[in-house]
């Protein structure tokens, strides 16, 4: 018998499987590794944002502040490098404190006040937002040796495809995020507050410290995500990334993370996040579908998951009852 | 017992009105007019109200008029949050009932009023919809929403087919910009909905049910309460209010805009409704506060523009505002400042 948390991650890695197999099956590109270094290169951003908000749901909050994130720390480094001509790399480390000092300072919010994290990263993503358009109003190019290094870095794989250095920040962070929340004291804390509160806060666990190291890591992660982006795209767009909070949300439920928190596992998250690349490239594949079934699929996705973690929960607190 | 007793008596003598409920209006209405105040010092021409072609005409007049839409969402979304639930997917129903109505009028020869039920029904749809995930299947209202919020967007494309669908019709253009009297077509009927609906939760038992099921589910349900069938009802509301706001604003822009109608008023009527003094852990929701909500969110936009400061400003102002909001609010800001003012006085 397999332990029943694991019944989300394999119905993910499932889905996954059958979506890429059917993209073998219908078109013959698809196995090339061409669209796999693509899917990991477009993906990567939404990934390394996701990675964060695992840890947020796990421990049973929320973040919606992650799109208007990754659009400011865009906005700022095109700021740092083009106006203060600062070097990318000494942008991206103000970039990354600022956007973790920012989670860190809403966890604490959140912590101190008893408010709920989703009005208070709410707050905060309208006030990020409305600072990008203080810094800057338009698209502006982040133009820099670096920057275009950075763009046209590849590994070749097998085949036609390549690992961009969007895709190899994005696996690097998804190993980070698992050794974070396996094999460190933190990530078995994230886990026990979100399991159950009370009585992580009575086996002595600092659950408020925890909470603000919480949203701190979110704000790194989605600063990094930002980074990713800015340098992908090499430039700044202050209405960039709108959305991307659901998207995230989405990729973290669809990995099979609980929304009630305490289950769920970062390597879940990656392939959620997958999937989602994967509906998005069969689709422009396809040719006769339109865009908007991407959006509707990914709902249907959704719905799919959360009706199975629905009865997942019911089987485990019906356990709870026959032992009680 | 006579600490009690000699509390309520002191309640009776000294405070003769209804007091609690003079507090709860205190705050919100004093806000208003501040920066009611404070738009007019920034800008002198802001009290007159002049009449142009027999319409009324004037920046309070404006407020009022740009505030109809949202006013409507906010107050479907107050119903929700009273039964300590939330809809995120308002701005999605409010994209699909467009759509559907800009579709409609060009490919059919209904007449007007029939493609307004039709249109309001898809938004009834969707609240059933979503009110279903939240009852029955015991979803997190946060996520049960979500689902709609993101594949509504991708419905309401799919029935405009991924263009702005625009349209002509005399029905539509007096909802979206006629006047009646002088007064906009949009605000009396946001202010008969809204009536409507306070008869109804207010003047029948039904608002008690929605703030017991929002204070405890369990405990209504014991006490005879169908809360499930309440949640689904607060769904169906907010999803017939978005779905009349969906229409004025299509009918505004005569067309559908799939992509951008309704983008972000989600959070604009979570804010009204909170400034409007409601828990967003439930059980308890004002009407009334949530228009005043509203008006205080539309006057602080007008005066940021009024101001001369870009309108860029407005996010940051309006994350100011929620957070001042919600810190007085929390009881235990509340206690702290509290515990800091006995301290000074001791």
């Amino acid at each position: 018998m397999i332990n029943e948390r694991y019944y989300p991650l394999l119905a993910t890695l499932a889905v996954c499987a059958l979506l890429y197999g059917y993209g073998i099956y219908e078109h013959r590109a698809f196995s090339d590794t061409y669209v796999l270094g693509n899917l990991l290169t477009d993906n990567a951003f939404l990934i390394v944002t996701a990675i964060g908000m695992t840890f947020v749901i796990l421990s049973g909050g929320i973040d919606l502040s992650v799109g208007s994130m990754i659009a400011f720390v865009g906005v700022l480094m095109a700021e740092l490098v083009g106006g203060f001509g600062l070097h990318p790399l000494a942008a991206v480390v103000i970039a990354m404190i600022v956007g973790t000092g920012f989670g860190g300072f809403m966890g604490y919010l959140i912590n101190k006040f008893d408010i709920q994290p989703f009005i208070i990263t709410l707050a905060g993503m309208f006030f990020l937002r409305g600072m990008c358009f203080v810094i800057n109003l338009d698209s502006v190019p982040i133009s820099h040796s670096f920057v275009s290094d950075f763009g046209s870095f590849r590994i070749p794989l097998p085949g036609r495809g390549w690992l961009s250095a969007s895709a190899l920040v994005m696996l690097a962070a998804v190993i980070v995020g698992i050794v974070i929340a396996h094999y460190t004291r933190f990530g078995r804390n994230v886990y026990a507050i979100g399991g159950d509160r009370q009585s992580a806060e009575l086996l002595g666990i600092p659950v408020g410290r925890t909470t603000v190291q919480v949203y701190a890591l979110s704000g790194l992660f989605s600063s990094l995500a930002g980074v990713v982006f800015a340098f992908y795209t090499a430039s700044a767009y202050p209405l960039a990334a709108v959305g991307v909070e659901l998207d995230a949300i989405a990729a973290v439920v669809i990995g099979g993370t609980l929304l009630t928190g305490g289950m769920g596992f970062v390597i879940g998250t990656f392939f959620g996040g997958i999937i989602m690349g994967v509906i998005q490239t069969l689709i422009s594949f396809d040719g006769s579908l339109n865009s908007w079934w991407t959006k509707i699929m990914i709902g249907a996705l959704l719905f799919g998951f959360i009706v199975l973690q629905r009865l997942i929960t019911r089987s485990f607190s019906g356990l709870r009852a026959g032992a009680g | 017992m006579t600490g009690l007793e000699d509390r309520k008596n002191q309640r009776k003598t000294t405070m003769p009105f209804s007091v609690k409920l003079n507090r709860q209006w205190l705050g919100p209405v004093i806000a208003l007019l501040l920066i009611i105040i404070g738009n007019g010092i920034i800008s002198p021409g802001f009290f007159t109200i002049r009449i142009v072609d027999g319409h009324l005409y004037g920046s309070l007049v404006d407020i009022v008029h740009r505030g109809a839409s949202t006013v409507l969402v906010a107050v479907g979304m107050a119903i929700v949050i009273g039964t300590r639930g939330i809809d995120l997917s308002v701005g999605s129903i409010i994209a699909i009932c467009g759509a559907v109505t800009a579709v409609l009028i060009r490919d059919t020869s209904l007449s007007p009023f029939v493609i307004l039920l039709i249109a309001l029904a898809a938004g009834i749809v969707c609240g059933l919809w979503n009110g279903m995930l939240v009852a029955y299947l015991d979803i997190q209202p946060i996520i049960a929403t979500l689902i709609l919020m993101v594949a509504g967007r991708g419905i309401a494309q799919m029935i405009t087919g991924g263009q702005i669908v625009t349209f002509h019709g005399p029905f539509f253009e007096a909802i979206g910009s006629g006047y009646l009297l002088g007064i906009p077509w949009r605000v009396i009927i946001a202010a008969v909905l809204i009536a409507g609906l306070w008869a109804v939760m207010r003047k029948t038992a039904l608002g008690l049910f929605v703030e017991s099921v929002g204070g405890n589910a369990r405990a209504s349900r014991l006490a005879g309460i169908d809360a499930r069938g309440i949640k689904v009802l607060a769904y169906v509301i907010s999803g017939l209010c978005s779905a009349m706001a969906g229409v004025i604003i299509a009918a505004d822009i005569r067309g559908a805009d799939a992509n951008n109608a309704g983008l972000w008023l989600e959070l604009d009527a979570i804010l009204a409704v909170v400034i409007g003094g409601a828990a967003l852990m439930g059980g308890r929701f004002y009407l009334g506060l949530t228009v005043i909500g509203v008006l205080i969110i539309q006057a602080l936009t007008t005066g940021i523009l009024l101001s001369g400061l870009p309108s860029q400003y407005t996010l940051i102002v309006k994350a100011a505002v929620v957070m001042v909001v919600l810190l007085v609010q929390a009881p235990k800001a509340r206690d702290m400042i509290l515990r800091a003012m006995q301290r000074k006085k001791s």
